[in-house]
């Protein structure tokens, strides 16, 4: 910016909405609105070229050039859903689904108690108890895996899906006891007070007063821990087989190539990745404070 | 001598933020303990289950670690020292395998770092269509690990017929050439290749981190820098990077501490083939199918110790940032 010399007077350097003004010159604006859109535009072509192409055909979608216009199909979706292949990812969405929803349901009914007691009414140390909590989260998985294996193989839990609602729980709880943490937080204490005063009592403050403040902080809390057990890949690539196995692991076996099939893939992935899109736009405004464990609001 | 003491206990590390006063001066000992139980009871569930389901499992495998056992050879169990550690740390595998780890982590976290935070500071200015751009750049991070990286490895890496040498054909074609270079992306440059898929879904991470920085900045405080006639680099130089560095650096440590964990896009995109296997990769091998439980366990440890190094930052950082956001 060469010179702020002639910069306008003070009272007009915010907008009417309370933005600062930049003293830029509009071209170099829109210039940097330009680039900020051609970034993010490139960002989102491959999701882009994955849903076009599974709408092709496979030979539409194995030519060089690509062939944007080709007719569009469902082909592909047909091929994924097991019309003439014989191949059924039902059962794997199924677990997936039962997986990710049930243990969000656990963490949940683990993790609210366990923010009321290291915020509205903090046990001594709390502080250390969170940081215990964020510290499991970070220790690899990998690491633990092959106790967990064998622990499995012993008690016959080995592709069995509680096994995994049970792993996911832990490791989406540190999520959770911090974000719903962050939430209860900001509940006013005198509102509490007020109410104690008014004789409720903690059932009744916690229905009437808590759960209504806290209720969007929970649907963001709900939607992140189901987007990470959605994602899971290595616990249930390890621990279950026929029976039990997840959406992820079925995608796995798509890892060779099976000649042309390039519009199953792209029709697979897409399916299997549309509970997650929904989950994380509906949860977008939160996402950043779930991601950083609550840290960043 | 008490003053002393009084003063260093001042300036040591108490966390300026005391819990809530509890309600009322507790009276004797008995209904006191049994107030504190009253206050714990929420909490046990969720840490006696988090301590059973995480802390035991690493038990275990440290004890393992010890231990000559192979599952195709049960007759041998027995324990042996340091002898897992070492041949770990000797042999050519584990070591290109930290390697591969080390290199692919800090490419990974240190381009999507710098480009998120490029895509950070366009979209914290005012332009049409600002809500729509985020939304577009979050969109990757919404990919299925697995679904993201089948679609790398097959629509967009393919030799034959993927996005990348359908672009080149098709701009080559613009110029009349009918001979584009149609490069083999996975066999030529195999952990590049993952570094890229890797990167384009935690590009959207670091910037919505940074995002979320750079509107926490103290605004008035920069219009007056502005005012009193400082540019617009000395204003990212000297106001905006100082605010963002702790930023930066959870970005930077949470990121790592995913991304060393990463087995889906190596999975994926390349089986651990052509030199791109990682630590949890080797890890997964070397127990599911080799069945060799002691140096997967001893593999194991030697990861918790590097992501304890890792994590210990990352905790004083999350730390920091957590103390700031209770004393507001």
């Amino acid at each position: 910016m060469s010179s702020v010399t002639d910069v306008a007077p003070i009272a007009a350097t915010r907008t009417p909405e309370g933005e600062p003004r930049k003293p830029r010159k509009p071209r170099s604006g829109a210039l940097l609105g330009l680039a900020a859109w051609l970034i993010g535009f490139l960002f989102v072509v491959p999701v882009l070229w994955m849903v076009l192409t599974s709408f092709h055909s496979e030979e539409a979608a194995a030519t060089n050039p690509p062939s944007l216009l080709a007719p569009l199909t469902l082909e592909g979706y047909r091929e994924f859903f097991g019309v003439g292949t014989g191949a059924n990812p039902w059962p794997s969405l199924l677990n997936s689904l039962t997986a990710s929803v049930v243990s969000t349901i656990i963490v949940l009914l683990l993790a609210i108690p366990a923010a009321y007691a290291l915020s509205i009414k903090p046990v001594r140390k709390w502080t250390d108890v969170m940081f215990f909590f964020l510290s499991t989260r970070m220790l690899p998985i990998v690491a633990g895996l092959l106790p967990i294996y064998l622990f499995a193989q012993w008690s016959g839990l080995l592709d069995n899906i509680w096994l995994l609602i049970v792993l996911y729980t832990a490791m989406n709880l540190p999520i959770a006891v911090w974000m719903m943490r962050s939430f209860l937080a900001e509940v006013p204490v005198e509102i509490l007070e007020a109410a104690a005063m008014d004789g409720a009592g903690l059932l009744l403050t916690l229905r009437q007063v808590v759960a209504p403040i806290i209720l969007p902080g929970i649907a963001a809390t709900s939607l992140i821990c189901f987007i990470f057990s959605w994602n899971e890949l290595l616990l249930a690539r390890t621990l279950t087989g026929t029976v039990a196995g997840t959406a992820p692991v079925y995608l796995t076996g798509f890892v060779t190539s099976q000649g042309l099939f390039l519009a199953q893939v792209c029709a697979a992935a897409f399916v299997v990745s549309l509970p997650v899109l929904i989950a994380g736009f509906a949860a977008q405004d939160k996402l950043v404070q779930g991601l950083s464990l609550g840290a960043v609001k | 001598m008490s003053t002393t003491l009084e003063t260093s206990r001042g300036r040591g590390q108490q966390p300026p933020t005391p819990p809530p006063a509890p309600p009322s001066p507790p009276p004797s000992g008995a209904l006191r303990r049994s107030a504190d139980w009253a206050r714990r009871a929420p909490l046990l569930p969720a840490l006696v289950f988090t301590i059973i389901v995480t802390q035991l499992p690493f038990v275990v495998t440290l004890i393992v670690s010890f231990m000559d056992w192979n599952a195709y050879y049960p007759d041998e169990r027995g324990f042996t020292g340091l002898d897992n550690y070492a041949s770990v740390l000797t042999d050519v595998n584990m070591r290109q395998a930290i390697r591969t780890t080390v290199i692919l982590t800090v490419v990974v976290v240190l381009v999507s770092l710098l480009l998120g935070m490029v895509i950070a500071l366009l979209l914290d200015r005012k332009f049409r269509g600002r809500g729509a751009v985020r939304t577009m750049m979050i969109t990757p991070f919404l990919i299925v690990p697995v679904a993201a990286a089948l679609l790398w490895k097959h629509a967009l890496f393919n030799p034959e017929y993927g996005l990348l040498n359908g672009t080149l054909t098709w701009i080559w074609g613009l110029f009349g050439s009918d001979n584009p270079p149609q490069p083999d992306w996975i066999s030529t440059a195999p952990l590049v290749s993952i570094e890229v898929a890797l990167i384009w879904q935690w590009t959207p991470f670091m910037m919505l981190i940074l995002l979320a920085g750079l509107q926490s900045r103290p605004l008035d405080v920069i219009e007056a820098a502005r005012i009193d006639g400082a540019s617009s680099w000395q204003i990212f130089r000297y106001m905006t990077f100082p605010h963002l560095r702790r930023y930066l650096e959870l970005g930077a440590l949470l990121g790592s501490i995913y991304i060393v964990q990463n087995f889906d896009h190596v999975f994926t995109i390349t089986s651990g083939g052509l030199g791109t296997a990682n630590l949890p990769y080797v890890i997964y091998q070397t127990f599911y199918q080799a069945h060799d439980y002691g140096r997967a366990s001893a593999a194991g440890v030697l990861v918790v110790i590097g992501t304890i190094i890792i994590a210990t930052l990352a905790l004083r950082t999350v730390s920091t940032l957590f103390q700031e956001e209770n004393a507001r």
